[in-house]
């Protein structure tokens, strides 16, 4: 695959600010901290994390549905955090996005027609009598017939929905689609479904995705590289199988081995993490993963860690690999397997 | 160890909706051996939740009605109890866990308020002992500062501490049975690691037995001796959780466990059932897979398949059709 790169993050802050009233000071939630990675063309690229980590903000604000407190982020040669407000309208017919509920994301007062036409109509592409034409064609290739074409959202099912949800990103042809958990609203039958639907545009468009789950064995299966988000900082970023073969970050590690096994034979060794993800409004100091870490020192609490580079573009924010010698840091990973 | 304690036969209920009425579960039987972990697993609209809220005498009174069957409970019939009697069980030997942690627990009252309920309801104990008992079972569950958290309202705790909360509640009066419905559903990985690791450890610690509804295949693996595969308001599938997962009987499992992303091989197109559940005034004679089943012939959409035995291992599927008794 060519590694040219599409989408390139740089330093991205999102805070909110939380009122206390008249006289104080706001609360800042770091809801994205400084986050940079680069997703190449024609990839699938995910973001995990557990609910609040940032990853749906960083997905909005990549897309502008937030505007970004700080950082850059070029898609396809342009900033797209400087854009004027209808500039970035026009960009949007190249990135799109795809919302994790799809019972509330389709207006329900809408046809399937009207919502498959309005980007059409909105970014005025071809002509209004093609233009229908182009909608059941679409709906064909998302596996529903035109007989649908004017009937209203609550008549489907939702694994129907999320298609129609799909077919009214890609319909505008984008290069590059934001997807915030698809699947997750879905029945295990449906949700294979989907993806393969997923898999298959890709094929045939030649899509980019921005794949944002908290399910692993979905990532596991359809993505090409992983970040994992914790806190609204990136932790760990890798290849997908290495990622899953050889999690560097502890954080990583019990993510993965918290995922429940596949077949009851399977025997599984687990690290459990004590306590819950601490509140972004009043994140650790130091690594914000000291808190739960089970191998957290002295220095976790004290000094936020670096990125440091592995082999073929992996890299882990962690302290471990900057303080322990060669030895025992093999000790660390092959006792958490 | 093997005694039921919990028998399920024929079970049919019927919703009224408007004029019409809908049957969503039609003829559910199953049991609960003494100390055991059953799944009840299947997809929405299945009918594991109804039968569940059946089981606890939740379903509501104006609109739904069992019309057929017999819910056993440690030897007593408990189908038709009414209220009051029924009150004396809930919450006191069998008790229930939901999906929603946010949802189930009452925003206006403290923790310690709400926790000492069916203590008060079932136990005639003094307030002192109430809050001895009650900070007892929030220290069994995991719950750091019990003492502080009493006082505190549901809003200021996490997901994963709400349903510690839950389980402590449903703990309370020590239940013989225990009734899960997607408990960690609504929680992350690496909470729903910790109370799934939590619930396994208070089963065998109370001798409880524990009925675990899911709609995921990886928690039944994890938890469950036994397992319960229910489609479209019927169980198509009873079997031991290794033979079930090594040997699935009804292609409906099978197509479940092969549409695990784990199963498929990385970046190749998932193995998927076709079509979807059908909706309960969908259904016509047949079996009810048939419309969704790639392995099947004439005969399974013109009657209804019975039930198949192979030993303990059950299927409702006309594949099963051998010289192999059968049982109804």
């Amino acid at each position: 695959m060519a590694e040219e790169a599409l989408l390139q993050v740089n330093r991205l802050k999102k805070y909110y600010g939380i009122s206390q009233g008249l006289f104080k000071k706001d609360i800042i939630v770091r809801a994205v901290d400084d986050i940079s990675f680069t997703v190449h063309r024609g990839e699938t690229f995910a973001l995990v994390g557990e609910s609040g980590c940032g990853k749906s903000t960083t997905g909005k604000t990549i897309l502008r549905l937030t505007e970004p407190t700080e950082g850059e982020v070029i898609f396809n040669g342009t900033d797209v955090a400087t854009l004027q407000y209808n500039d970035m309208r026009s960009l949007r017919q190249q990135m799109q996005m795809v919302f994790q509920d799809p019972y509330a994301s389709l207006n329900p007062k809408k046809t399937i027609k009207q919502l498959l036409m309005e980007p059409l109509r909105v970014h005025k592409k071809f002509k209004e009598k093609e233009r229908l034409q182009k909608v059941t064609e679409m709906l064909d290739i998302v596996g529903l017939s035109k007989e649908y074409l004017d009937r209203y959202p609550h008549e489907f099912s939702g694994g129907q929905r999320q298609r129609i949800g799909i077919a009214r990103a890609v319909i505008l042809q984008p290069d590059f689609i934001v997807a915030d958990e698809p699947v997750s609203a879905l029945d295990v039958s449906v949700q294979s479904q989907v993806i393969n639907l997923m898999l298959d545009l890709q094929k045939e468009f030649g899509l980019t995705y921005l794949f944002i789950s908290h399910d692993l064995s979905v990532i596991e299966h359809m993505t090409d590289r992983v970040a994992v988000m914790y806190l609204g900082k990136i932790v760990e970023v890798a290849d997908t199988e290495t990622l899953f073969k050889d999690p560097k970050h502890p954080y990583t590690q019990a993510l993965i081995s918290a995922v429940p096994i596949s077949h009851p034979a399977e025997n599984k060794e687990r690290i459990i993490l004590k306590g819950d993800v601490p509140s972004p409004a009043n994140p650790p100091s130091g690594c914000a993963f000291h808190t739960r870490c089970p191998f957290a020192m002295d220095i976790c609490r004290q000094k936020e860690p670096e990125t440091l580079l592995f082999e073929d573009g992996h890299t882990a924010t962690c302290h471990l690999y900057t303080t322990k010698s060669r030895e025992e840091l093999n000790y660390v990973t092959s006792d958490s397997k | 160890m093997s005694d039921a304690i919990l028998k399920i036969k024929n079970l049919k209920i019927e919703f009224k909706s408007g004029k019409e009425t809908v049957q969503p579960i039609r003829g559910v039987n199953f049991e609960l051996k003494k100390g055991e972990t059953l799944g009840v697993v299947g997809e929405s609209g299945s009918g594991k939740s109804v039968t569940s809220l059946a089981i606890m005498g939740l379903l509501p009174e104006r609109t739904s009605k069992i019309v057929d069957g017999e819910i056993n409970f440690k030897g007593n019939d408990i189908t038709n109890l009414k209220e009051k009697q029924y009150r004396k069980i809930r919450g006191n030997e069998i008790s229930m866990i939901f999906q929603e942690p946010m949802t189930s627990l009452n925003p206006v009252f403290t923790i310690g308020q709400q926790l000492s309920e069916p203590l008060r309801q079932h136990r005639n104990m003094s307030k002192k002992e109430i809050e001895k008992a009650v900070i007892n079972v929030l220290n069994q569950v995991g719950i750091p500062r019990a003492e502080q958290i009493i006082n505190e309202y549901p809003h200021q705790l996490s997901g994963g501490m709400r349903q510690r909360v839950m389980i402590s509640l449903a703990l309370l009066c020590e239940p013989d049975l225990m009734i899960a419905d997607e408990p960690t559903t609504a929680l992350d990985v690496t909470i729903q690691a910790q109370i799934l690791e939590l619930m396994k450890n208070i089963k065998q610690e109370n001798d409880m037995s524990l009925l675990l509804i899911t709609h995921d295949l990886g928690v039944v693996a994890e938890m469950c001796d036994r397992v319960v595969v229910m489609y479209a308001g019927e169980i198509v599938e009873v079997a031991e959780i290794n033979e079930l997962f090594n040997e699935p009987l009804h292609p409906y499992t099978r197509g479940l466990i092969d549409s695990m992303p784990t199963q498929n091989t990385r970046k190749e197109r998932l193995y998927s059932i076709r079509g979807q559940v059908p909706r309960p005034n969908e259904i016509t004679k047949g079996c009810v897979f048939a419309n969704r089943c790639p392995l099947a012939f004439s005969k399974c959409f013109e009657e209804t398949p019975p039930v198949f035995a192979r030993d303990d291992h059950l299927s409702k599927c006309w594949l099963q059709n051998t010289k192999e008794g059968e049982v109804v």
